[in-house]
């Protein structure tokens, strides 16, 4: 069926409802294999030995007495010819024509934790012990792990060409001095965030195991498509030879789309060691070296007129890249957020000795967000506007961004409108905000995303006894990607949800998808499955038709039966005769979705009100309300879920995390749990509130649903930043907000008087 | 508590690390050592003899499984890793996620911060314990009903973490729920909807389902 003639469904009667997640059972009942609880037959266990230091070369590797040690079955170093593969910085997202710019078990050591050795053993424990057995003589060499310090003349230099490095493309619109000089208020401010690690709960891993000259891969990740193209072509292998399977993981908010070098090595040691390897990172080297968002510092310049109109926004951010070439967009909101003529936008980044970083939940813009709507809330309290006003009065009718296209829909308005109504707003605001030593205000911000699209092959099947088998390739990170797909089978066919069964995310029996991340799984995978239905449902229409000797035009589909219109004649899909006959029918849908002409955009708007100590400086959440224009729910449980869960993330950059390096070692000194304090279940707001907004967008694709996981973290940080503003009247620029930097601000604005 | 009932079969040598491993047993009724003759060499001087192995019975689940185990192996290595009881997930392997937890005589305890010998003696139920038959349990029932997850990772502790919260305390209140999940770290962080699904695990019982 062709994609155009298909239109967003009017009415649903499964698509939008709380829908409990189809894969439940496995997850909770313990029978879910997740890559890291595969065991096969033979299986030996690899670790990595990695640089302790933030800056060396390998001078001399002595793996003699690891080897002879028991249980060891292979090692690999630099050494070994097979090893000497060419890494790219990011497999997954190399910034435009991006060299090989490393080898797997490089000499030049550039951050702690970059790989120089391996071992498989017979257990995990005889492994690293193993390792602990590798002799190692380093030549340390200076390093910089400060952005700032790594740009200034004489800093040691992280990368051959110098420290500095691309940022993603600026933005240049208007004339800015112009508009600084026709605003009322200009105001300039610095703001900073920290470097935050995804830390997913399954950490990143591989099992590796050959049979013959083919490679099967049992990986942690977001997409097995873009793994299986990563290791095809570290090893020079036909990508039909290399399966790789991924049917549940735990978790990756951006950090798991590209091959790990412990995939390639798990690969190796397999090979050395004639035996399947199991290569698993710690928790600690999760924190090293699979990615991070990076810290920014973002010096941002606005200026409005006294009826709130905004006339010129100028960011000039730097981003701590770490020690490898990949990219992050700070500069997306501010270019287009809200109305602004003239608007300039520069972006570089620092090499530093540290961790490369990647893609997280929205790369980038939390932190721009961070920088522009504290900017908003401050220009509004200088024009003495409520920043929900002074939001509405700016609201962008066409992507400024984009040539002044369209948006499909943009729902940013009801956000801020509905938002603030259920939320209480004006009566919020105005309370008074208490005169103990606890006092409580509340803020609000909003922030968009770009959900992607991309090309996805997917086959529904439908057995003779009416259940079906739905066959895709993409991977469900906790999403629902699984639920959504079923649901919109179950939509179209009338089958119900316990009768599919779903087959997802192997590259060898599976058929292509993108990555799972940039907020796209619901925009790429949803109306292949949707096509595929719609197929399927054709062929069957047409099956009746023959046994009822009526004309097609004749028929509908209604509640899993084919119905002649005239009400008269009425075939179950179990009674038609073709079907039992054939053993099932075959629909499938492909296709790349994107409106023509227009832009897609997910708009939310998130409300914080917090409870702050002006004598201990603690800060905490008392609740929230997250209003989300994403178009289309397509499960409301699991769209609550991911808002409420983004929302968290966000309360970890403002409140909570932050990667700390040792200036005089150059080593992260809070690489585990304990120290690296990601939000609990105490830090969760006692009320919690999502509020689906849809547009009810019919360009977007044929679903009407834009995208929803990263704009869930956007702007809830940069909420909470500004209740706390509204509480005490101080401002942090600098995240986390901790009680030091709150009571430190008010000390100040003591002392000011 | 009983005292630790050590059987040396062979011949002994108690290592450091045997001696940590047995000690820790506080619980242990009987932890019955064997060193196959192979590994029984004097160890070096200061360590374990490498692979030196005992034998423990564990009672998982009700079930009883004797094997052998390096003193050093936690109870978490042995469920996964030695056992297939995968349904107990790893997440840091040194306390601080909650991932694995399991019941230890119907407490919730870290798996990864417990010697398998240790568990010696002990009712150990893991998340696939808390199944009758092929039928999901009362909290994880509720799990599912309320998707009170999304990766699904930490889940199987999170829900022995709630099984162990509700049968010290069936009706409990919002805040000894999130007390009862605290040491359980779930980054996509469905708080709200663990929080939920504890109270209708919590209702489900009550029910007798």
């Amino acid at each position: 069926m062709a994609e155009e003639t298909v239109k967003p469904w009017v009415e649903t009667k499964i698509i939008g409802k709380p829908i409990p997640p189809v894969d439940g059972y496995e997850r909770v009942s313990g029978a879910a294999v997740y890559p890291l609880d595969v065991i096969l037959p033979n299986m030996l266990y690899g670790a990595i030995l990695r640089c302790p230091h933030a800056h060396a070369t390998v001078k001399k590797i002595d793996v003699g007495k690891a080897r002879e040690m028991p249980g060891v079955r292979a090692v690999l170093t630099d050494a070994d010819p097979e090893a000497r593969v060419g890494w790219y910085a990011a497999a997954g997202f190399p910034m435009p024509g991006s060299p090989m710019v490393s080898r797997l078990f490089d000499p030049h050591c550039r951050h702690e934790g970059e790989e120089v050795a391996a071992v498989a053993a017979e257990s995990p424990q005889q492994a690293w012990d193993a390792v602990r057995a590798i002799q190692v003589e380093y030549d340390t060499q200076p390093f910089v792990i400060d952005m700032e310090a790594a740009l200034k003349p004489g800093a040691p230099a992280v990368q051959e060409g110098g420290n500095r490095a691309r940022g993603f493309p600026g933005t240049k619109r208007g004339d800015v001095g112009k508009g600084f000089a026709e605003a009322d208020v200009v105001l300039e401010e610095t703001y900073r965030t920290s470097c935050l690690i995804h830390v997913p709960m399954e950490v990143h891993g591989s099992v590796a195991q050959w049979d013959g000259d083919r490679l099967n891969v049992w990986d942690t990740n977001q997409g097995p498509f873009g793994i299986q193209s990563d290791i095809a072509r570290a090893l020079n292998m036909p990508l039909s030879k290399v399966r790789v399977i991924s049917n549940y993981m735990g978790g990756g908010f951006g950090s798991k789309q590209e091959a790990g070098k412990y995939t390639i090595i798990a690969a190796l040691l397999a090979q050395k060691a004639a035996r399947p390897v199991k290569l698993f990172l710690t928790r600690e080297e999760t924190f090293l070296c699979v990615g991070n968002r990076p810290a920014h510092i973002m010096k941002l310049k606005a200026g409005v007129k006294k009826d709130g109109t905004l006339t010129a926004l100028q960011l000039t951010a730097m981003g701590e890249l770490g020690a490898y070439p990949t990219f992050s967009m700070v500069g997306g909101q501010v270019g287009e957020l809200y109305k602004c003529p003239n608007v300039l936008i520069d972006e570089t980044q620092a090499y530093i000795n540290a961790g490369q970083q990647r893609a997280f939940r929205a790369p980038g813009y939390p932190q721009g967000n961070w920088a522009l709507e504290q900017m908003m809330d401050a220009l509004a309290e200088k024009i003495g506007m409520d920043p929900v006003e002074l939001r509405l009065k700016n609201i962008p009718t066409v992507c400024q961004s984009s040539q002044d296209r369209p948006y499909t829909s943009i729902g940013l308005r009801e956000c801020l409108t509905e938002g603030a109504r259920v939320f209480g707003w004006k009566d919020a605001r105005s309370r008074p905000k208490g005169d103990g030593a606890w006092v409580r205000g509340v803020g609000v911000a909003s922030g968009l995303w770009g959900p992607g699209s991309g090309p996805a092959t997917v086959i529904v099947k439908l057995n003779p006894d009416g259940s079906v088998n739905l066959n895709m390739g993409a991977a469900d990170l906790g999403t629902g990607t699984k639920t959504m797909a079923a649901s919109i089978v179950a939509e179209e066919l009338g089958v119900p949800l316990d009768r599919i069964r779903i087959e997802n995310a192997d590259t060898g029996t599976t058929q292509y998808s993108g990555v799972s991340g940039g907020s796209k799984t619901v925009a790429a995978d949803g109306p292949p499955v949707r096509l595929a239905a719609l197929e399927v449902k054709r062929f069957l229409l047409e099956m009746a038709a023959e046994q009822l000797k009526v004309p097609v035009s004749d028929l509908v589909f209604q509640d899993g039966a084919i119905v002649a219109q005239a009400g008269a004649k009425k075939l179950a899909i179990t009674d038609l005769t073709q079907l039992r006959q054939q053993q099932g029918i075959v629909g499938v849908g492909r296709g790349r979705f994107v409106p023509g002409g227009k832009v897609v955009r997910s708009f939310a708007t998130h409300f914080a009100e917090v409870e702050v100590n002006t004598r201990t400086g603690e800060m905490r959440v008392l609740r929230m309300l997250a209003a989300h224009d994403s178009g289309r729910v397509m499960n409301l449980l699991g769209y609550r879920n991911q808002v409420l869960g983004g929302f968290l993330q966000g309360l970890g950059l403002a409140m909570t995390e932050r990667r700390v390096m040792d200036s005089s070692t150059g080593k992260m000194v809070n690489a585990n749990f304990h120290d690296y304090k990601i939000p609990t279940a105490k830090d969760a707001p006692g009320e919690m509130t999502c509020l689906p907004i849809d547009p009810h967008d019919t360009e977007c694709n044929i679903l009407g649903a834009k995208g929803l996981g990263e704009p869930a973290t956007v702007p809830a940080a940069t909420a909470i930043a500004n209740a706390l503003h509204h509480a005490i009247g101080v401002r942090v620029t600098a995240a986390p907000i901790t009680a030091a930097q709150v009571l430190t601000l008010l000390a100040e604005r003591k002392t000011r008087g | 508590m009983k005292k630790p009932k050590i059987e040396p079969q062979g011949r002994p040598k108690l290592s450091r690390r045997l001696f940590f491993g047995s000690v820790a047993s506080g619980a242990a009724e009987a932890a019955i050592l064997t060193l196959p003759g192979a590994m029984a060499a004097q160890p070096a001087a200061g360590q374990a003899a490498d692979g030196e192995m005992v034998r423990a019975v564990l009672n998982i689940n009700g079930q009883t499984h004797s094997l052998s185990v390096e003193p050093r192996w936690t109870l978490q290595h042995v469920l996964r890793d030695r056992l297939g009881l995968t349904g107990t997930k790893s997440g840091c392997d040194r306390g601080e996620c909650g991932a694995c937890t399991v019941l230890i005589d119907g407490i919730a305890r870290y798996s990864c911060l417990t010697l398998a010998l240790e568990a010696v003696g002990t009712q150990i139920t893991t998340v696939e314990g808390l199944l009758h038959g092929e039928q999901l349990g009362p909290v994880q029932q509720a799990f599912v009903e309320e998707a009170a997850f999304q990766c699904g990772y930490c889940t199987p502790g999170q829900v022995v973490a709630v099984e162990a919260l509700l049968r010290k305390t069936p009706q409990p209140t919002m805040e000894q729920i999130r007390e009862g999940v605290s040491g359980n770290l779930c980054r996509c962080a469905a708080y709200n909807h663990i929080f939920r699904a504890a109270q209708r695990a919590a209702e489900l019982r009550k029910a007798g389902r």
